[in-house]
């Protein structure tokens, strides 16, 4: 019977091998992941960055990418699929260049993740882990990504876009389908998803600067600091929109105090030490 | 003087005596993150005094400061390492959990992002320690700026030879590695993230053997949270009676408090353990302009929020618990009287049901039906029935699976009917939500603003 006609009548015949990469790409790859393997005291170790790295030359993780896996480290195509298959971040099948994720988590879903969540879907006409025709962007809702208090949070290809709102939204997903460049509110400029999978795969962006970019942190990374350093701020939060801080640069400081030893602190005077905690007990 | 400026300059005078920036002190600097950026500011002047330690001793002296686990669950970071074994011939490793992914929870990802070299310092320290010459960051693959910053403090450390050949001594080399997770929030669980980066499904393993036994490799292994590490070379460096001067007896000393929700200021709040709620709001103006704090967690998700009437609650391990709930991660993540309780406790729900690894049926099974409900009931088409039902699946959950992602699930729906029952009865009598979920957002506020001047 012709694997044509397997597959129209549904018998459940399982699919054949994989094919393997072309000579050069395996070639290649399996250079990199030789240098993945030794990092670690046992080889298998070395799977999820392995799996990030397939993921960097194909943009999702193929059935050729997960037989290379298979290969490199002795283990068997189902064990690899099996690993694969658990984790969110490994797409399994064609996906855009930019992955839009817009944290729905109860945090950032209340202060407005939901609303941006479904204007995006709207906007592009798509559903949750759809991608735009042009391939340029997938757009996806993602649990909280430890970025709380810069809710309501969008990362692209998991680079920080704080202090999101509706119209923000639009317009960065417009511009992701434009070719416009798109500045992250912390961390470096954007790259796509296949590079950014290589540095998720452990091999440093190789670009200059960008481990510079971005500053050391947003104004709310810095909040506590700046009122222990007697700054002060002005009452409120900041305006919503394309983030508080856009270009990502911390504003000028004036931490005069930043290199002397910090105040040996007086604990809590309002809650002296002690007593109270073993009364708890 | 006038008014306003007296109120500012006593704020000042607040913060200053509330807050103590110890792991953050260096964030405004332009290049905290670097190497140099960090030794300005005493970086690395621990480790040499460590070093210089016998191993044992330095487990000592890190149990008598009195540091607890900062991840959560607040175990006390050198009893961990006395456990274990000495003069077993193993290799021994140490862990870093820096998975943050518990909801709420935003500390363990800035400090990473400006002072990655606090968490490598604090590493060597500990593999000195427990006598490892082998170390992991499991880093949430998630974010790729923190992992860039990673990527470049551990090849600066590396190259000014605090890592690498002869790092912990002659003939003790110490090598670190950053291992970035691919996406499953069960990974934070210690035996799931090691099975994790062995690289297989993140599933969390039968206890005992413990990790100190049995852990990486089936070698003695510490799984220790970013912040726990990252203190450690302060301590060493200050001493431990300047650790203690901070928080209480049994909650000693500074840690990152990480507010957010619908509050003036949201942030990052180093302070002494034992501060209040109350006074962390003051500090940080207080919840938005005319709205009141409804409900609150202290420590994530899977602590059981908590209201208004625990305000001044000591935000330390005994207090929060003598409140009925747990410290955790010290994510207050607030919300005002416009956000609905059901909505909030439903989207967590589905949170863990997204996040059970399935291993166990109490969790996989438990979570799912929790969702159903709590769709239902979010929707108006609960019954009244259905609370104790909710309650009797969280109690099947809560203690009776694999591991602590079940308590978890079960926290936000027990506690939310402990304060809020009425809430929910609500939606089953009103045959829908009571809520205006667009009152909730950031630019609520903005907008009826703008609208009452174009009225």
């Amino acid at each position: 019977m012709t694997e044509a006609a397997n597959a129209a009548v549904g018998l459940g015949m399982p699919q054949l091998p994989a094919p393997d990469y072309p000579a050069d790409v395996r070639e290649r790859l399996a250079a990199d992941a030789a240098e993945i393997i030794a990092r670690y005291p046992g080889s298998r170790s070395a799977l999820l960055p392995m799996l990030h790295l397939v993921q960097s030359e194909e943009g999702y993780v193929t059935r050729t990418g997960m037989r290379f896996c298979a290969d490199q480290l002795g283990l068997t195509t189902a064990e690899v699929t099996a690993v694969a298959t658990f984790y969110s971040m490994y797409r399994r099948k064609p996906s855009g260049d930019y992955q839009v994720g817009v944290c729905t988590n109860t945090l950032c879903a209340v202060l407005g993740g939901d609303a941006i969540f479904s204007a995006l879907q709207e906007h592009l006409e798509l559903g949750n882990g759809e991608t735009t025709e042009d391939g340029k962007v997938t757009l996806e809702h993602i649990e909280c990504n430890a970025a709380c208090d810069y809710a309501p949070v969008i990362m692209i290809n998991w680079e920080f876009f704080d202090d999101q709102t509706v119209e923000s939204a639009k317009q960065l997903v417009d511009k992701l389908r434009a070719g416009e460049e798109v500045v992250p509110t912390r961390g470096a400029s954007l790259c796509d998803f296949k590079q950014t999978a290589r540095i998720l795969a452990g091999f440093p962006d190789p670009r200059t600067g960008a481990v510079d970019a971005g500053g050391t942190g947003g104004a709310a990374s810095l909040v506590g600091l700046r009122m222990a350093n007697g700054e002060q701020l002005p009452a409120g939060r900041p305006a919503a929109g394309a983030g508080r801080h856009p270009g990502g640069d911390v504003p000028p400081q004036n931490l005069s105090s930043h290199d002397a030893p910090e105040e040996t602190s007086a604990s809590d005077p309002h809650h002296p030490a002690g007593p109270a905690a073993e009364e708890g007990e | 003087m006038t008014a306003m400026s007296t109120d500012a300059t006593r704020d000042a005078a607040t913060a200053k005596d509330l807050l103590t920036p110890v792991l953050s002190a260096n964030w405004g600097d332009t290049d905290s993150y670097t190497l140099d950026g960090y030794r300005r500011h005493g970086g690395y002047r621990g480790l040499g005094k460590a070093l210089a330690m016998d191993p044992d001793e330095l487990i000592a002296y890190v149990k008598e400061a009195g540091l607890r686990g900062r991840g959560g669950a607040g175990f006390p970071t050198g009893m961990k390492w006395q456990f274990i074994p000495q003069g077993d011939n193993k290799p021994h490793y140490l862990v870093v959990n820096a998975d943050e992914s518990e909801p709420g929870t935003c500390k363990d990802i800035p400090l990473l992002y400006a002072n990655p070299h606090s968490l490598i310092e604090g590493i060597v320290i500990a593999c000195h320690a427990i006598r490892a010459s082998h170390a992991f960051v499991y880093l949430r693959g998630e974010v790729v700026p923190v992992l860039r910053r990673l990527h470049a403090a551990v090849a600066e450390a590396y190259a000014a030879g605090y890592v690498g050949k002869d790092a912990l001594g002659p003939g003790k080399d110490l090598e670190l590695v950053v291992h970035a997770g691919a996406g499953a929030y069960i990974c934070g669980e210690e035996t799931a993230l090691l099975d994790s980066l062995e690289g297989r499904r993140g599933q969390p393993r039968l206890r005992p053997p413990f990790p100190a036994v049995a852990g990486l490799y089936a070698s003695p292994t510490v799984v220790n949270n970013v912040e726990s590490i990252a203190s450690v070379p302060a301590i060493i460096d200050r001493g431990k009676e300047w650790f203690r001067s901070m928080g209480s007896e049994k909650s000693a000393g500074f840690t990152l408090y990480s507010l957010s929700g619908h509050v003036a200021r949201p942030g990052q709040y180093e302070a002494p353990l034992g501060i209040t709620l109350r006074q962390l709001l003051e500090l940080g103006g207080g919840m938005r302009p005319g709205h009141r704090l409804k409900f609150w967690t202290p420590g994530g998700s899977s602590t059981p929020l908590l209201t208004d009437e625990h305000l001044d609650i000591a935000l330390d391990y005994e207090g929060v618990a003598g409140a009925g709930s747990m410290l955790g991660t010290k994510a207050l993540q607030c919300f005002d009287e416009t956000t609905c309780v059901v909505r909030a406790v439903t989207r967590w729900t589905e949170f863990y049901a997204h996040e059970s690894c399935g291993k166990c049926t109490p969790c996989r099974e438990g979570t799912y039906w929790l969702v159903q409900l709590m769709r239902d009931m979010e929707a108006g088409k609960g019954s009244m029935a259905d609370l104790e039902k909710l309650l009797d699946i969280a109690d099947n959950i809560n203690g009776k699976s694999f591991c602590a992602l079940g308590d978890g699930a079960a926290a936000p729906i027990i506690s939310s009917l402990q304060h809020f029952r009425e809430e929910y009865e609500q939606h089953v009598t009103g045959g829908g939500c009571p809520f205006d979920q667009s009152k909730s957002t950031v630019w609520a506020d903005d907008r009826d603003a703008s609208q009452e001047v174009n009225a």
